[in-house]
């Protein structure tokens, strides 16, 4: 449905890029590693659910990716000269909702990295964002403070800024976390027309039943990869067990991790 | 006529007559308008308290300064500024590679440098020279300090005109911020700079304490009446501004010392919007406005 609605300057050309390279990526904080010795290729056009327990390492991984952690061991290859084309949505609790801006403002930020911090919005871009807005259905809430958004409507307020933003990846972070259905089907939608645009889209999800529906491949996470590829193939019940089976506890005493030493990347 | 001629006797006289007046209304009105938009941004980085703090951590650089030069205002004006930088580049470092936060990390210091500033003013001067340093005059400030004021004014609103967005994603959104741009890191240091600045350039015009409340006071005002930033930031200025001249005149009349008579007007400006401001204000809440169709 997206096609028609969107015009040709917010559809995205880069069909030929390189997937993601994890490989063998530790990533942590002080030492103690949330996410283990992860290796592994991302590819453009398949939408990719990580699920895993609390405490799993899916947000961290997400971080990481988005270039805001450094990992604490081994590296991402982006497979691009620009590391900082990704569009990045963490979870909704780290913006400010009480500020002064109005949504239309809000949404423009996505032009961003086009624009620059001191570069004027163009007439162009002013039409982008008249676009994402009626792309995710807020159209008539333009000049709306967010402040008085309900948790819907702002979630569809950040995939318009997403939209905005126009980048070849992007990372979401339980996106769906609190809103109905029909919203969710909204946003389904735009995360398998990004994919089918070529671009690489990773989704944090608690709803096992979603990523079965929608996502077709799957990371299942537990602080090192209990499985990962074609989602029927990882979300079995036995995988789903090993998950849960791990400690989410830290070990006070944890000796160093030997493994990168030993040239050891599974454990 | 007897009615005209007393009005401007009281409200436009003493600024023709004595220099000194024009002088004080000059230097408060230009702090009064870089200061307040900044105290605006200040509110909304939830760091109202940092104004204060940092107007204490001055004072240990002004004080080596007054030590070695007595009571001059380069002198102190660079000690304050220096001082004032360490502070607030030391919180933000602390902020970003320790577990404290901004504002744990600032408490922390203010309190030492508030300290070693007292203990270093007396080792030598009375209590009266620290009640100078801070109380200010702003009755007595010389062509100097008044470029410095200016100055400063003129350098800090270029500085907010040209970083507008990046102090408002900054604000907003700081992962946002630091995902996309490359100069993230630097713009919590710049705008603290700028509160440092504009504190240091305000504690000879008005002293410290009173400096902060030309930051605070008519921002916290402005808050109260618009949810639009591009609103509240020139309102917070007019409102400072209006605080200034009202509270010269104030001061004027009664006898009463300046520094503090242009706070308490941004006090009452303060108080009228807690109660009256329709972005927030008391009364809002009393009789709510017959609800709209949808």
């Amino acid at each position: 449905m997206g096609q028609f609605l969107l015009g040709p300057y917010l559809t995205h050309p880069n069909k030929n890029r390189r997937g993601i390279e994890l490989i063998n990526l530790t990533l942590g904080y002080e030492r103690r590693p949330a996410v283990h010795h992860l290796s592994g290729t991302i590819a453009p056009g398949a939408a990719l659910a990580v699920c895993g327990p609390n405490g799993a390492g899916k947000s961290t991984l997400l971080k990481a990716l988005a270039g805001l952690l450094r990992p604490i061991g081994g590296r991402i290859d982006y497979g691009s000269p620009d590391p900082r084309a990704i569009a990045y949505l963490p979870q909704l609790i780290e913006i400010d909702r009480s500020f002064p801006i109005d949504v239309k403002d809000f949404i423009a930020l996505g032009a961003l990295r086009r624009i620059g911090l001191f570069g004027g919005l163009t007439a162009r871009e002013c039409d982008s964002v008249e676009q994402a807005i009626q792309r995710v259905g807020l159209s008539g809430l333009e000049h709306r403070p967010i402040a008085t958004l309900s948790g819907g409507q702002m979630q569809r307020v950040l995939f318009a800024r997403l939209i905005m933003q126009n980048e070849p990846v992007i990372l979401l972070d339980e996106p769906f976390g609190a809103i109905d259905e029909a919203t969710t089907e909204h946003l389904l939608n735009l995360i398998a027309h990004w994919c089918a645009e070529g671009r690489i889209v990773i989704t944090v999800l608690h709803d096992l039943e979603l990523a079965r529906r929608v996502f077709a491949q799957t990371l299942l996470l537990a602080r090192h990869c209990i499985a990962w590829g074609p989602t029927q193939e990882v979300l079995t019940k036995e995988n789903l067990q090993k998950a849960r089976a791990m400690s989410e506890a830290y070990d006070a005493d944890a000796r160093e991790c030997l493994l990168d030493a030993a040239g050891v990347h599974d454990h | 006529m007897q009615r005209a001629f007393m009005i401007t006797d009281v409200f436009i006289a003493p600024f023709i007559e004595y220099e000194f007046m024009r002088r004080a209304l000059v230097g408060s009105v230009a702090l009064a308008m870089s200061g307040a938009p900044l105290g605006v941004f200040l509110i909304l980085r939830r760091m109202s308290l940092a104004g204060d703090a940092l107007s204490h951590a001055i004072l240990p650089g002004a004080a080596v300064g007054y030590l070695i030069a007595g009571l001059s205002l380069p002198a102190m004006t660079l000690g304050g500024l220096i001082a004032g930088l360490i502070i607030a580049f030391a919180t933000g470092l602390a902020a970003r590679f320790t577990t404290l936060r901004e504002d744990a990390s600032l408490a922390a210091f203010y309190l030492v440098s508030l300290s070693l500033g007292v203990t270093l003013v007396s080792m030598r001067g009375s209590n009266i020279d620290l009640l100078h340093i801070l109380f200010g005059s702003v009755i007595g400030l010389d062509n100097p300090a008044l470029f410095m004021l200016v100055g400063v004014s003129t350098f800090t609103l270029l500085c907010l005109a040209l970083f507008y967005r990046a102090f408002v994603i900054d604000t907003l959104d700081p992962i946002f911020l630091r995902q996309t741009t490359r100069i993230s890191e630097m713009i919590p240091f710049l705008f603290l700079g700028l509160v440092v600045l504009n504190l240091v350039a305000g504690f000879h015009a008005l002293g410290t304490l009173m400096a902060v409340g030309l930051i605070m006071l008519p921002a916290a005002a402005a808050r109260l009446w618009s949810f639009q930033l591009m609103v509240a930031l020139p309102l917070a200025a007019a409102i400072g501004v209006f605080s200034a001249y009202a509270g010269l005149v104030f001061s004027n009349e009664t006898g009463a010392p300046t520094g503090p008579a242009i706070i308490l007007v941004a006090g009452i400006c303060y108080f009228a919007s807690l109660f009256f401001g329709r972005a927030g204000g008391i009364l809002r809440l009393r009789r709510p406005r017959s609800h709209l169709e949808g």
